[in-house]
């Protein structure tokens, strides 16, 4: 079966060039995920990784500067100061108390820099109530049925 | 309205209930009567799940905020063209809008098809009763769209309670493609349910033949063109909303649209080598069950959150029920398989290294790669949590490094497969037919390269764009120069006789050319440049040859928000070409929710995406975002082609005149074709 080892080649060479690039990839932007207390207690070469960090905008603590924007997001009482330098502008979402995903690379100063920054607070639309009014808790929520 | 909805919905689910299982023990006892009332509880499903997503539109329409879905997806001041999408805002209606669609394919099913293959269509129904039980369960019992808001009085007891206004909706959501995008892209999701009901129906009714094939070709290519359309649409709402100056981030959303037409694009393919030589029958089935659960992965997916997203807005009780369903499908396509293996047994070999049947094996090769690709890059913080305890995420990069190469590849076979030979092709024929391509891809190289388009990768899909342009400007010509001679027609109209005598073809190729326009804009993203700057007024920055001068703002305030805007204007070589009004968006009633709106000037050879940033803090100026795109208009008039030569695939061919009966026939008999089907070619189009 000449035939049958020529495709088994093919596929071969295709599968394994692939998986190559696919590894070759993943080694650029493996990305770690962890919470705020998580990275505080992390040692040595686990705190040179790319990583993906999320929190809670602390009220009052965006401050656009020149070249970059410094916030402190907080998460279970930890908070951590964060510098975002990346070139795109901030989501129009990421406000005071908006739910924020940064991602970079802890710098040797103590604050964590950003390259990237996704923000929602998006979520208000699902439950919260907004406005001045009495607002029924979601709780109190019941089916008609 | 809210209790006659609701009533609705729970009523169609105890008619899909009686459609699963009458149609089982229909099955079994083959009492005509069964099947028929099978039938009608089937078509009833619809029709009350048809009322429940108008109950709700109804809702919406008269501002009922005693209803918390109204509450938290609508306000007064919302216009009516976005109380229609709100539908489809949240968790809940979103599920409903999922049962709607998915009905208006059924009831065309089951009325189309309602007195012909008897034997299979049973199965086909209690497949589709299947899962509507299953969204009908979400709709009913863990996401119901019909619940109404109530209090705690003074003595503790519930009370009804209505807001006097809505929360709005979300503004991202409050653009024009946010009103059919998601329709389009549900459309696509839902629609794959049909190929997957025929297909476990003919496995487990052990339907003889390709039938099942034939009858499920048009509903996958309707799937697919809306699901094609959707992507595209998802795309544009994200450059022209989202204001980051690209249209695609390999967000786990935006993979999980394109897991499904990955599979689905295979599979259209790949339904040629059974329909043709009758192979790949196992491999067809699974692809068709793959492209199902992709859907439905893909709806989880969006619906859940369980990938960290900017899309997934909703965390909720979904979860659990879709892995649940997921899983259940997967063992029922396992059991069919298994139990009726046997009757998916192929009738041929592949003969040769070159010719067409190899390159469909190739196609479907990469298609699927590409799928696990990108489908373990969504999932891979998901798995590496359960094995390793670290969740990990992979970007764009691991993302582009896989999928440029395969996509290369597969424009190549976009230009090789269709001229290839079946069975086995010539080094003569290969000669013939790719000379002239080879050299106009060539040139097209070059010429990027002259143009300034300086990117070996850009430069390689732009040759393989020229090459592929080349086949099928070949093939449109050889056959119309044909039909020219025949009959004395101009090659305009011959072209247009030769694509509607046999569309599925020709509509083929005219998809291809829209993804060949698609190709051409996406090598265009390898040349992006972007500048951002503080502006006073009267600034001006330069990028590639246009000049920005900020000429003013001002605020200008509209029913639902007030805009602040920002006037700029745009010179090439000095002289003024366009005036551009970037805006930032803050909705009534939240001082949280702000929309950017991109000002865009678009033209064939590149688009200047102009973005208000926002006011520096410092300085307290507006900040101005340029980007310079080139090509990208490309991708969507690339869209538009595809969706055009789907629907051309879709008609009915039209039959030669009887003049040219007789000359048009191929040269092999049709009663010799007849007499041994298996070793030539089957009949019918490709």
């Amino acid at each position: 079966m000449r035939n049958r080892a020529k495709f088994g080649v093919g596929i071969g060479v295709i599968v394994v060039s692939l998986a190559f690039l696919a590894w070759l990839g993943y080694g650029e932007s493996k990305t770690y995920y962890h919470t705020i207390a998580e990275y505080q207690s992390l040692q040595g070469s686990a705190r040179s990784h790319r990583m993906r960090l999320s929190g809670t905008v602390a009220p009052g603590t965006i401050k656009h500067l020149p070249g970059r924007v410094e916030f402190v997001l907080e998460e279970q009482g930890k908070s951590l100061p964060v510098t975002y330098t990346g070139s795109d502008p901030l989501p129009d979402t990421f406000v005071d108390k908006s739910q924020a995903l940064v991602e970079g690379r802890p710098s040797n100063y103590g604050k964590f820099v950003a390259e990237h920054v996704q923000a929602k607070c998006a979520s208000k639309y699902e439950a919260a109530p907004g406005g001045d009014r009495p607002a029924p808790a979601a709780t109190t929520q019941t089916s008609t049925m | 309205m809210d209790v006659f909805g609701s009533f609705s919905l729970l009523l169609a689910f105890v008619c899909a209930v009686y459609a699963f299982v009458g149609g089982i023990v229909a099955i079994k006892t083959r009492h005509p009567l069964l099947i028929k009332s099978s039938r009608h509880a089937g078509m009833a499903t619809c029709v009350l799940i048809f009322i429940g997503a108008f109950c709700v539109e109804y809702l919406f329409f008269t501002d009922n905020f005693s209803m918390a879905y109204v509450v938290s997806h609508s306000n007064r001041d919302l216009s009516t063209f976005y109380k229609v999408a709100a539908l489809w805002a949240g968790q809940e209606g979103s599920l409903l809008f999922w049962s709607t669609l998915l009905s208006i394919y059924v009831l065309s099913v089951l009325i189309a098809y309602r007195n012909k293959n008897g034997e299979l269509m049973p199965y086909v129904g209690v497949v589709l009763a299947g899962v509507q039980i299953f969204f009908l369960t979400l709709n009913n019992f863990v996401e119901n769209p019909f619940k109404t808001l109530a209090t705690v009085n003074a003595s503790g007891v519930l009370e009804p309670f209505t807001r006097m206004d809505g929360n709005g909706l979300n503004p991202l959501l409050q653009y024009p493609e946010m009103v059919i995008h998601p329709p389009n892209l549900y459309s696509g999701y839902t629609g794959f349910t049909i190929p997957f009901a025929f297909a476990l129906a003919a496995l487990l009714a052990r339907y003889p033949g390709e039938k099942w094939i034939h009858l499920t070709r048009k509903w996958t290519m309707i799937a697919w063109c809306f699901q094609s359309l959707g992507i595209l649409l998802g795309a544009h709402w994200a450059y022209a909303v989202l204001g980051w100056g690209g249209y695609w981030g390999w967000d786990p959303v935006e993979n999980a649209s394109l897991l499904p037409w990955l599979s689905g694009t295979a599979f259209l393919h790949s339904v040629m080598m059974q329909e043709k030589r009758g192979m790949m029958k196992v491999w067809n089935v699974w692809l068709v069950f793959s492209t199902f659960l992709l859907c439905i992965l893909g709806t989880f997916l969006t619906r859940s959150g369980v990938v960290s997203s900017v899309h997934a807005f909703a965390n909720s009780q979904i979860g659990p029920w879709f892995v649940g369903f997921m899983l259940l499908t997967i063992a029922v396509c396992l059991f069919a398989y298994i139990k009726n293996h046997d009757y998916l047994k192929s009738e041929n070999q592949l003969d040769s290294f070159i010719s067409r049947e190899s390159s469909f094996l190739f196609n479907n090769l990469l298609f699927l790669v590409a799928c696990i690709a990108v489908l373990s890059g969504t999932l891979f913080p998901v798995f590496s949590e359960w094995f390793t305890n670290n969740r990990i995420s992979v970007g764009a990069p691991f993302f582009n490094k896989v999928m440029i190469p395969i996509a290369l590849a597969l424009l190549f076979l976009t230009g090789v497969g269709p001229l290839l030979a079946w069975r086995q092709t010539s080094v003569e024929s290969l000669k013939r037919n790719f000379g002239w391509p080879l050299i106009v891809g060539i040139v097209t190289g070059t010429a990027a390269f002259f143009l300034g388009y300086r990117d070996a990768t850009a430069m390689l899909c732009l040759s393989l764009c020229g090459f592929v342009l080349w086949t099928i400007v070949m093939e449109f010509y050889r056959g119309a120069k044909v039909i020219a001679a025949r009959t004395g027609m101009s090659m305009m109209m011959a072209a247009h006789e030769l694509s509607m005598r046999n569309t599925r073809r020709y509509g083929g190729y005219v998809v291809h050319f829209g993804m060949v326009l698609i190709f051409v804009g996406l090598a265009g993203s390898a040349f992006n440049s972007d500048v951002q700057k503080a502006m006073n007024i009267g600034d001006s920055m330069k990028l590639g040859p246009y000049t920005l001068i900020l000429q003013s703002g001002d605020t200008k305030a509209e029913k639902n928000y007030t805009a602040q805007r920002m006037i700029v204007e745009v010179l090439r070589d000095k002289k003024q070409i366009m005036m551009l009004y970037p805006e930032k968006r803050q909705f009534q009633g939240n001082e949280q929710a702000a929309g950017t709106m991109v000002a865009i000037y678009s033209t064939l050879r590149e688009d200047l995406y102009v973005v208000y940033a926002g006011m520096d803090p410092e300085a307290n100026v507006p900040v101005i975002h340029a980007f310079l795109n080139p090509l990208v208009k490309w991708i969507w008039l690339g869209g538009v082609w595809v969706v055009m030569g789907t629907l051309l695939a879709l008609m009915p061919n039209r039959r030669a005149t009887l003049v040219l009966a007789g000359a048009a026939q191929p040269a092999v008999s049709p009663a010799a074709q007849a007499l041994n089907p298996s070793a030539t070619l089957r009949e019918g189009n490709d």
